[in-house]
């Protein structure tokens, strides 16, 4: 195939919305119409290096370890840390989606914020106590837990302060992963709340329960009752393995949907109360100051989100031609409906590929089909869920909550609960920043 | 007994001896490895404090003897009067008007027992759950009196603290039940 019928092959796709955005049926079922008509490169093809054997094709490799790790050249395929020397504060470590793909957060990689560092906890020693509101107090331990019927759901985790740079003034120049970096998302596998309620006889007239750690701080939340007989889980596992410690080992509880702070790690107590207990973290923290003076309290589910992760602010286009966009949606109300893209600042909008299975509470990916033409683009994503709740622009979102009055670093929490629709600029050079539209 | 007695009474037995067979049966086939423990075992970790008091231990506390704990204890994390840096401000700020939102204990918590709650839970953060009730008490008094909303001279235990009325107690609007 020639340069000339090579572009006249692209251009044959169908573009569905500006700026070269092409129908998502190309990757779902023309995955060789995309091969033949978008193609690799020039078929005449340029002097190469003559194929040679590298030396690892020429010798043994290395023994395999009893615990695999990434490939050496992976290197910085690694969280970020706010307190990476433990001062005394709380410490976040922040997934790196724009080196990730699809949609399950590998167990080191997953995000996490601590009050006080994680906690080292022999697992023989560890109890959960479930009292209050109960006909019988009662002592779980971890051995206990192993033996009572397992139920596994993939489902994301993520801070009530994820995404919450993207409330600043001005545009943060950072990436994904300190953007979005607060959500994560893993196969989560332990025992249902419920089933343990029904054994310590939970009052039937209790509408509210707290959860405690036994990490240093003893972080604890109030939790509706509804919600621990709806999905709520005390999780054991996480992608198969025993939880990652800091993550929670060796039980966490599991709210699907919930703000990731409720989701309590290295539960240790769950109390069966009359009401919110107002603890620091519902009241002082997790809360959402508005323009009036008053504050929401209790926002529990986190809203339909998405963003773009390739490409994403610091990375590069390597020129002119094919992409495959791609990012990560989800909603703690259920299932990702549809995703739309715009090349061109939200002028057109395109429906994106969902990767399936599409699963209620858990990220999602989609991926959309773009030829570059190499001017200036604007990205952006707008996720829509099964209850129909439509990710806001970022000037709805600022009409309900307030205007920013500053940019503070990005790693500071200024507006929980910030789901607005992300804006990649793309420059003529390929330089992809944060913009405001 | 008439037969029809009998025969009534018999029924009633094997009534009884089903429902105790079929409750037994259902025990066993599922699962029940809780471990019973009295109110008063578990009494040991129930440290939580509920906005209406319930759960605040004997013992009380003022502003003066709260002055001390604080100096030694919180003072290089809270600022020698809770002014904050580097650590959270305690004290002052205001969270409506044009400046920055400053969210304090005075400026913003609702409840003056979730005071008492955090700082006996994790603080000081080197070393949580090491003050006694009594410093937990006076500590409190103390971020309560830099904040001009108790008195020199009050004292804060069980029934005084949450009589306390934060200066935000009306600021919050609940989403559960409800939007969400």
């Amino acid at each position: 195939m020639t340069k000339s019928q090579h572009r006249r092959g692209a251009e044959s796709l169908p573009r569905v919305a500006g700026n070269g955005l092409i129908d998502r049926r190309v990757l779902l079922s023309q995955g060789t119409a995309i091969a033949g008509a978008i193609g690799v490169g020039a078929a005449t093809g340029a002097a190469a290096e003559p194929l040679a054997n590298d030396p690892w094709s020429l010798a043994p490799g290395i023994t395999i370890p009893p615990y695999g790790q990434p490939s050496r050249f992976e290197g910085k395929t690694v969280r970020t840390l706010t307190n990476p020397k433990l001062e005394p504060r709380g410490s976040a470590a922040r997934t790196p989606h724009h080196l990730l793909n699809g949609t399950i957060t590998p167990n080191g990689l997953h995000f996490v914020i601590a009050r006080g560092g994680f906690p080292d906890i022999d697992p023989d020693k560890h109890k959960l106590l479930i009292h209050g509101r109960v006909k019988q107090p009662m002592i779980f331990t971890v051995e206990a837990l192993l033996r009572y019927p397992m139920t596994s759901r993939v489902t994301f985790l993520e801070c009530g302060g994820n995404s919450a740079p993207l409330y600043a003034k001005d545009p943060i120049q950072a990436n994904v992963q300190a953007l979005h970096g607060l959500v994560s998302c893993a196969e989560w596998t332990g025992v249902r709340l419920s089933t343990l309620f029904e054994e310590v006889g939970i009052d039937p007239e209790a509408k509210w329960f707290l959860a405690e750690g036994a990490d240093a701080p003893s972080m604890h939340r109030s939790i509706p009752v509804s919600k621990a007989m709806d999905d709520a889980m005390i999780v054991l596992y996480q992608n198969g393995e025993r939880i990652n410690p800091s993550n929670g080992y060796p039980m966490r509880l599991l709210l699907p949907g919930y703000e990731g702070n409720m989701n309590v790690k290295w539960l240790r107590r769950i109390k069966v109360v009359d009401g919110p207990i107002m603890a620091q973290n519902e009241t002082m923290a997790y809360t959402i100051l508005l323009p009036s003076g008053k504050a929401w309290q209790f926002f529990y589910p986190q809203e339909v989100k998405s963003f773009i992760s390739h490409p994403s602010p610091g990375m590069t286009m390597k020129g002119p031609g094919f992409y495959e966009i791609s990012g990560l949606s989800w909603s703690g109300n259920g299932r990702i409906s549809k995703v739309e893209v715009s090349a061109d600042g939200g002028k057109s909008w395109a429906l994106a590929a969902l990767q399936t299975p599409v699963l209620s509470k858990a990220l999602t990916r989609f991926r959309m089909a773009w030829n570059w033409d190499g001017s200036a683009a604007i990205l952006l994503s707008r996720a829509t869920d099964e209850a129909g709740n439509v990710q806001p622009s970022r000037a709805t979102f600022l009409a309900e909550r307030g205007q920013p009055r500053a940019s503070p670093p990005v790693t500071a929490f200024p507006m929980e609960h910030c789901n607005v629709i992300s804006s990649w600029g793309v420059s003529a050079k390929g330089e992809v920043t944060n913009v405001y539209v | 007994m008439s037969t029809f007695e009998t025969r009534a009474l018999s029924v009633c037995i094997a009534v009884a001896v089903l429902a105790l067979r079929t409750g037994a049966a259902v025990a066993a086939d599922a699962p029940h490895f809780g471990q019973p423990i009295s109110a008063a075992d578990a009494a040991a970790w129930d440290i939580s404090v509920g906005p209406d008091g319930a759960g605040l231990p004997p013992g009380s506390g003022t502003p003066a003897q709260g002055a001390v704990v604080y100096a030694e204890k919180c003072a290089a994390c809270h600022g020698d009067k809770g002014e904050g840096k580097p650590n959270a401000r305690l004290v002052g700020g205001q969270i409506t008007g044009n400046g920055p939102v400053v969210k304090t204990v005075g400026s913003y918590w609702p409840y003056a027992t979730t005071l008492f709650d955090f700082t006996r839970r994790a603080m000081p953060w080197t070393a949580p759950k090491s003050l006694t009730d009594n410093e937990v008490y006076a500590v409190t008094a103390y971020i309560l009196r830099l904040n001009g909303i108790i008195g020199d001279n009050d004292v804060i235990d069980a029934k005084t603290l949450p009589q306390v009325k934060m200066p935000n107690r009306d600021g919050f609007i609940p989403l559960f039940p409800g939007k969400h």
